[in-house]
């Protein structure tokens, strides 16, 4: 005995399956819309006021002389500041973390402590940057303020980096080190870092960049706009450019965002180098094992 | 061959006599560097002291002056003005975050289905970076975004809308956050087995129901997580809704209407001429540890459910 097929249930089977499947692929197509859109967007309305003036300019009160350099500057001498602190504090955790620290309590603590700040909004940090740096410590609202309160900013994202790379050395490598009578420093020093710098150098440009582009806590510590000379110590003014392009975005006059979408076509060509940077070593130096 | 032997015999012992000589440096070495490095993961926890410190010193004296009823449940906030109600501000985040959720959530999870059960290796490979391209985006590109194309595009559906409005900066947060949920649900889907795929489809299934009935349940706990984590970006996200969403504290859950958020008064109170120790400079600390908490429940949900409803395979 044949049992009867009912076809038309596998028919609506079928039409549903491929109905759901163009409502995923256009959801995704619609995802991926908005970064073209956003992307075309600020090409056409920035790209006619990005010359080589608006890089050498300081902020100006007229559209036609106002450019980014003071905040470009303030952007590299920040990072100058931020990448050493932050690249010694985190890969030094994810060192302790990985190699030295006994699985007890307290590890465990600093593990999920790391996780939780990286969840802690930006903003908190500007907090933090404001009473620690800016008052109790009295730096003020200088380079050297914006720059440590960043470090702590992306710590928590270089150590978990770090970690992973760490992590990924296979553990022959370190016995075969320490069998031929390495300490466990020379093994550290000479086996795990240099194994895992490529996935460390990757993962701290990611998180580096994520710092270049962060806005909200430099407010909070005092990174101005109208900033006309380059930091000369740590202890000078300074701004940056995001804040720059976020002062040209608030003022009410529609010519001023052309100026905006210049500095941001500018911020995204120097995040794209970082990113593209950090792709390239990644995939040049990787051994995976 | 003597000879030979004795040279090496020579060697080595000149190698463990140099060794020798080194070894107090190296002994030293060895037992400085765990200091060093453990010193050095003690910043992250005295990061952590460090925030709620600053956040409890200023809070508690803000409280003060101002009392905790007032606060939590006054309904109007105007600072300037010596009005301390908070729930302006939290119903401004809350509303933001809906936005943000309801435009993130079916796009996200659709386009992580669609990468996860549908997409060739090929095309995963190239459009999952490319998604992911959108959360490295500057908030402040965002922000400039959403109030010079995402509203006056809505000006267009809503005529009496203003340009500062909480639905463009809430559009927005959603398309921020739409990698995040995408990424981390594509995750969870992919650690789902192929055997589980395999057994449904020989039963007859169809993609769509593998997707829906298999490897959804099945990864429910990963999803579920990444929707919590988008959330608390969503809450504690400043500069979309400091540039989009206006400055007007504003008890409403019309998203047409100007209003201020939790984060964006921190940045109005902390931009503007706030003089150090005035009630205004506490209250940003108030509104802060308001934000933290929020948003640190929200990140202890997410790694509860991640953990607690992991279905191992």
């Amino acid at each position: 005995m044949h049992q009867k097929v009912d076809s038309s249930l596998i028919k609506r089977k079928v039409t549903k399956n491929r109905l759901f499947y163009f409502i995923f692929i256009l959801a995704t197509l619609i995802s991926l819309s908005f970064l073209v859109i956003l992307i075309y967007r600020i090409l056409s309305q920035g790209i006619g006021y990005l010359n080589i003036d608006f890089l050498r300019n300081f902020p100006a009160p007229y559209i036609d002389k106002a450019g980014i350099f003071a905040g470009l500057m303030g952007s590299i001498f920040m990072i100058a500041i931020t990448a050493p602190v932050s690249i010694i504090l985190g890969v030094s955790t994810a060192l302790y973390l990985e190699e030295y620290a006994k699985d007890n309590k307290f590890t465990r603590f600093i593990q999920v402590n790391v996780q939780n700040l990286a969840g802690v909004p930006s903003i908190v940090f500007g907090l933090l940057g404001l009473t620690f740096f800016v008052y109790i410590m009295g730096f003020g609202y200088t380079l050297i303020s914006g720059a440590l309160t960043m470090s702590l900013l992306v710590l928590p994202v270089i150590v978990v980096a770090s970690q992973e790379a760490i992590r990924s050395v296979p553990q022959e490598l370190r016995e075969a080190s320490i069998g031929m009578g390495a300490t466990r420093w020379q093994t550290i020093w000479r086996i795990v870092l240099p194994t895992s710098i490529p996935g460390i150098i990757t993962g701290s440009i990611l998180a580096l960049s994520r710092a270049i582009g962060e806005t909200a806590p430099l407010i909070i510590v005092g990174a101005a706009a109208a900033i006309y000379t380059i930091p000369d110590s740590f202890l000078s003014r300074y701004t940056v450019m995001p804040i720059q392009i976020y002062s040209w975005t608030a003022r009410p006059q529609e010519e001023w965002q052309y100026v905006a979408a210049a500095g941001i076509i500018v911020l995204l060509i120097i995040l794209l180098c970082m990113n593209a940077i950090a792709v390239w070593i990644r995939n040049k130096f990787q051994k995976r094992y | 061959m003597v000879n030979k032997r004795d040279n090496i015999s020579y060697s080595v012992q000149d190698m463990i006599k140099k060794n020798k000589k080194n070894k107090g440096l190296h002994n030293l070495v060895e037992k400085l560097v765990p200091i060093f490095l453990f010193l050095c993961a003690g910043v992250s926890v005295i990061t952590t002291i460090g925030i709620l410190f600053t956040l409890l010193r200023e809070s508690i004296s803000f409280f003060r002056e101002i009392s905790f009823a007032d606060f939590y449940l006054g309904t109007h906030w105007s600072p300037w003005t010596d009005h301390f109600g908070v729930a302006p501000l939290i119903a401004g985040t809350l509303l933001i975050t809906c936005i943000a959720i309801c435009v993130a959530l079916p796009l996200g999870l659709a386009a992580a289905i669609y990468l996860s059960e549908y997409a060739s290796e090929n095309a995963r490979k190239v459009i999952k970076p490319i998604l992911e391209i959108l959360a490295g985006i500057p908030t402040v590109v965002y922000g400039f975004f959403a109030l010079t194309f995402v509203s006056p595009m809505l000006q267009y559906i809503f005529t009496d809308m203003r340009i500062f409005n909480a639905l463009s900066a809430g559009i927005v947060v959603g398309i921020m956050i739409i990698p995040m949920i995408a990424s981390l649900s594509e995750d969870a889907m992919n650690a789902v087995p192929n055997t589980l795929r395999d057994g449904a489809l020989g039963l007859g299934a169809t993609r769509f129901e593998v997707a829906t009935k298999v490897v959804l349940p099945a990864a429910f706990s990963g999803i579920v997580a990444s929707v919590v984590l988008a959330t608390s970006r969503a809450i504690g996200e400043t500069m979309i809704v400091t540039i989009a969403a206006g400055a007007t504290p504003n008890l409403t859950f019309n998203p047409t209407e100007s209003i201020q958020t939790l984060t964006a008064f921190i940045v109005q109170g902390a931009k503007g001429d706030t003089s150090y120790l005035s009630t205004i400079y506490k209250s940003i600390y108030a509104v802060g540890i308001t934000l933290f908490i929020f948003t640190l429940l929200m990140n202890i949900l997410s790694q509860y459910i991640a953990r607690r409803f992991k279905e191992d395979y």
